[in-house]
């Protein structure tokens, strides 16, 4: 068991480096001259060789490289093309406002989502008619529109929630959670789907198993069937799904970030992107990527101990 | 079959399903209205109109106008363009080098394949709207290029398809014997893989085309890949959102034809998914238990003194008959067996008295216990029979027991039940059980997982679970045929012993006679769905009075003579639905005349027979004359 986490745990360092290294040379093989397009087509020659310089663009691309992999060891990220700010400076007061709007959305959509799965495995039809309408909604509803739409109903026409904006925790803990709701329902929308076809399908599975079959005949009880045996058994794969949709939760905050105007790494992604801020976005690549990565973990060690193979293994 | 008609018979199959016919009209609108948006666009989409800024919908602008007088139908026709040409290029992209990649892992197979599969892996990890973002920054928010690397980063889902679909092909006999006939590999690939995996290919395209909307909108929403004043789907959104308070009807244009041409997207991927799924005709997802159909009709009253009875019990699927008018009891410590070759309905037949058919059975006939008629009964009663008054244990024990759980808490589940323990008492009842069974230690096996048990001690738990309720009647389907030789005979001696103990009676259901010699007091032989003879043991074996008994006996190598070459069954089992009218062992038997093929055949008492021995067969002179013609030779 410690070994497959362990291996694990290096294939999620391997991930952490590869990224990265990803995005860099993506970044060195690409045709454009970066201190160009910040300076804007007019600048003079003179003008961009300096700025070319004083980035130390103008020295070759595996000497980059090296340089920014041992700045990226010892938690070094770069500076800021724009703003001269440290990566980390300009990303750290940003993490707490992406990670609650996204844990907020992973608690919804998981909660949501098993809930409609074992509405439509117990029996009901209803539910499952439910379950297909909203499945093709949860892709057909795109994120961006839903959330302008939330904010016409609930912000401008309603006036219950906040239209946009955020409220540290610190400074009123009531505000905080009002200006989540709405942008955590637009993000977790899309992933109700998933939650809740998997939940249902291995539900459907187990309750279709030998076992269930056994189990009933010798006496046990439909409630102890679904809600014991069947969701216990479907816990597995329902908990590897919460990853992938977590990881697609990710982009989506993004697009919610810049929706509902919440200053996380989303907002900050798309703007450096405008201002063409290369080292930025490649320091939200790591921050993403960690985040993805701990998630992994989480999910590994929950699943080990879920699972009495690998347990007892 | 040709692959032209296969591709007509898709085709047919697609239109029958009205939703994906109306999706993929609606789309077909969508792509010539927006290709011929310079036509027919009434407005030039930048033309600003200050005297009807933000109007709704008008004669002179059907869909409004937004906050600079712009006429949001023409910006929706022209906008379109950006976002098609872009579905197409990520999905062209994903598609091609998808299909490539995968058919090369897949049939391939080797280091190279999970060297490409633990790639795609690795795409599949990283959250690809940061690669997304900086393609933008890199090339001045080029709309191509964002696109492009949005179809690199969809590779996976078709390559795992293409994959997943070449490596199952791989196998087939017709692949080998390409190879063997010394077609190089390409040519294999394009000629013989990608026909048969282009159905899953093309539903997942459409899937993904449904995705890839989505994503393009987000980001057209942030004005990334566009640039405005330029008119795009997604960018209307973030227009519609800068007069949300002054007009909110503009919402409505630009969300919903994104929204419909997603959903289009999505219904015509499922019309595909049904139309080229050759696999199976119902790929219906499997339906969760509910209620089985009971077919009223006169009741009968039950055998006299049985603990367990069946009388006239039927059970169909779809109108198709796969048990008809079975009937046999039960009495206290009696074994009764059920045998017959796969296909003879006798598991049909104990699933019907469990109450463990699926919805689309429909039941008739009675099934009697302790005087009680199950089949009508109210739920509540059918619930406490379960495991107090009939229990069940199941064929392979491995897969009987909830993986899940430990020994002590899935038997502790089912005697606190049965019997209200908790705590102490609860344990110590299991404990007992696990020794009643004959499991050696059972403190250490209470503590175990399923999959930490032999197949052996796996069975035992199995009947200890069924044992929890104090069972008046055990049905054992098959229990011993997962099992080692070795172990089969002790768990038919612990069967054995249970019942001399308690006093239950067992109904045990196989195809091995030797289980029946060993086990059984009288049997029940089946044969395409209906009892041919039933009787004492002793007297069935002795003097078969049906030829299908006669034909197992014979084909049996425990109960056939020593030194006499087994003999096996010309023929097959007849499949329900094409049952004859007559006789169903007809077509296989020696002795069947053209009588045996006109009318159905009653089950009538055998002549001159002591007990209750009966047969289907109006030949019957004729087979106990042959059998004791060959017992004077």
């Amino acid at each position: 068991m410690i070994k497959t986490l362990g291996l694990r745990l290096l294939a999620s360092l391997v991930l952490l480096i590869a990224v990265p290294t990803v995005t860099f040379w993506l970044q060195a093989v690409t045709p454009g001259n970066v201190a160009q397009q910040i300076l804007g087509i007019g600048a003079s020659k003179e003008a961009v060789a300096q700025l070319n310089h004083q980035l130390g663009l103008d020295r070759p691309v595996w000497q980059r490289y090296l340089d920014w992999l041992g700045g990226f060891f010892h938690g070094d990220l770069g500076h800021s093309y724009v703003t001269g700010d440290s990566v980390a400076n300009t990303l750290g007061g940003r993490v707490g406002v992406s990670l609650s709007l996204i844990i907020g959305a992973l608690v919804v959509f998981s909660i949501v989502g098993v809930l409609l799965g074992i509405l439509s495995t117990s029996g009901n039809r209803v539910w499952g008619r439910v379950i297909d309408v909203v499945s093709t909604a949860g892709i057909a509803i795109p994120n961006f529109w839903l959330g302008v739409l939330l904010i016409g109903v609930f912000a401008v026409q309603l006036n219950l929630l906040p239209a946009t904006g955020y409220v540290p925790p610190e400074q009123d803990a009531g505000a905080w959670i009002a200006s989540l709701v709405l942008p955590v329902v637009a993000l977790a929308f899309a992933g109700i789907t998933g939650v809740a076809k998997q939940t249902r399908d291995q539900m459907l599975v187990s309750l279709a198993s030998p076992y269930a079959r056994s189990l009933r005949a010798n006496g046990a009880s439909e409630a102890s069937l679904i809600f014991r045996h069947a969701l216990r058994n479907a816990s597995g794969p329902i908990i590897t799904v919460l990853g992938l949709i977590f990881v697609g939760a990710l982009s989506g905050s993004v697009v919610v970030e810049n929706i509902f105007v919440l200053p996380g790494l989303g907002s900050q992604a798309v703007l450096s992107t405008t201002q063409r801020d290369l080292p930025v976005i490649q320091g939200i690549a790591v921050y993403f990527t960690i985040i993805v990565v701990v998630v992994n973990v989480v999910i590994d060690v929950v699943n080990t101990i879920l699972n009495p193979k690998a347990r007892t293994a | 079959m040709s692959s032209v008609s296969q591709r007509f018979r898709v085709l047919r199959q697609y239109l029958r399903r009205p939703l994906a016919v109306v999706a993929a009209a609606f789309l077909l609108v969508i792509i010539v209205a927006v290709a011929l948006a310079k036509v027919i666009a009434p407005y030039s989409p930048l033309e600003q109109d200050y005297s009807a800024v933000l109007s709704g919908p008008t004669g002179a602008h059907p869909l409004g106008t937004d906050q600079l007088g712009r006429d949001v139908l023409s910006r929706l026709l022209v906008g379109g363009q950006v976002t098609l040409v872009g579905i197409a290029e990520a999905v062209v992209v994903a598609v091609v080098i998808g299909i490539v990649v995968g058919l090369v892992a897949g049939y391939l197979g080797g280091p190279l394949d999970t060297v490409l599969s633990r790639l795609t892996e690795l795409v599949m990890a990283i959250p690809g709207i940061v690669v997304l973002l900086m393609t933008y920054a890199l090339t001045a928010n080029n709309p191509h290029a964002g696109m492009l690397v949005l179809g690199l980063l969809s590779v996976p889902t078709i390559f795992r398809v293409t994959r997943g679909a070449a490596a199952a092909v791989r196998g087939e006999t017709f692949i080998s014997a390409s190879r063997v006939v010394g077609i190089g590999r390409i040519a294999i690939m394009a000629r013989h893989v990608l026909p048969n995996v282009w159905g899953p290919i093309i539903v997942n395209t459409a899937v993904l085309a449904a995705v890839t909307l989505g994503i393009q909108g987000g980001l057209n929403y942030l004005a990334l890949g566009v640039n405005p004043p330029a008119p795009s789907w997604g960018g209307m959104v973030a227009e519609a959102q800068t007069a949300l308070q002054q007009q909110p009807w503009l919402m409505v244009p630009s969300g919903l034809v994104i929204a419909l041409t997603i959903a289009a997207f999505l219904l015509i991927a499922d019309g595909l998914r049904d139309a080229t799924d050759t696999s199976s005709a119902q790929s219906a997802p499997v339906a969760a238990p509910r209620a089985t159909n009971v077919v009223d009709e006169a009741v009968t009253t039950p055998p006299e003194g049985a603990l367990l009875a069946a009388s006239g019990l039927s059970v169909a699927f779809g109108g198709t008959t796969v048990v008809r008018e079975v009937a046999f009891a039960v009495q206290p410590g009696e074994t009764v067996g059920i045998v017959g070759e796969s296909g003879s309905g006798k598991t049909v037949t104990a699933s019907a008295i469990l109450d463990s058919l699926d919805g689309s059975a429909a039941v008739t006939g009675s099934v009697w216990f302790e005087g009680v008629e199950l089949l009508r009964a109210p739920k509540a009663v059918r619930r406490a029979t379960r495991g107090s008054g009939i229990a069940y244990i199941s064929q392979d024990p491995m897969v009987a027991l909830d993986p899940s759980f430990t020994v002590q808490s899935q038997l502790g589940e089912l005697v606190r039940r049965h019997h209200g323990l908790r705590g102490a008492a609860q344990r110590a009842r299991v404990l007992r059980l696990l020794g009643q069974v004959g499991l050696p230690e059972p403190g250490a096996i209470a503590r175990r997982h399923p999959h930490q048990l032999s197949g052996g001690m796996a069975q035992r738990v199995s009947i200890a679970m069924a044992l929890a309720g104090d069972p008046k009647v055990l049905i054992a389907d098959e229990p011993t045929t997962a099992l080692d030789v070795t172990i089969q005979g002790e768990i038919l001696d612990l069967l054995r012993r249970l019942r001399d103990e308690t006093g239950m009676g067992i109904v045990i259901i196989t195809h091995d006679l030797g289980v029946i010699a060993d086990l059984a007091d009288r049997v029940v032989v089946m044969y395409a769905g209906e009892v041919v003879e039933q009787g004492a043991v002793g007297t069935l074996f002795a003097e078969p009075g049906h030829p299908y008994t006669r034909a197992l006996l014979a084909a049996n190598p425990i109960a056939s003579e020593r030194g006499k070459p087994l003999v096996s069954i010309p023929g097959s089992v007849p499949r329900p639905g094409s049952w004859p009218t007559g006789c169903h062992f007809a077509a296989r038997c020696p002795f069947a005349t053209d009588a045996c093929t006109r009318a159905p055949i009653p089950l009538a008492p055998v002549p001159d027979a002591s007990g209750d021995h009966a047969s289907r067969c109006i030949r019957i002179d004729a087979v106990l004359a042959d059998s004791t013609d060959r017992r004077v030779a």
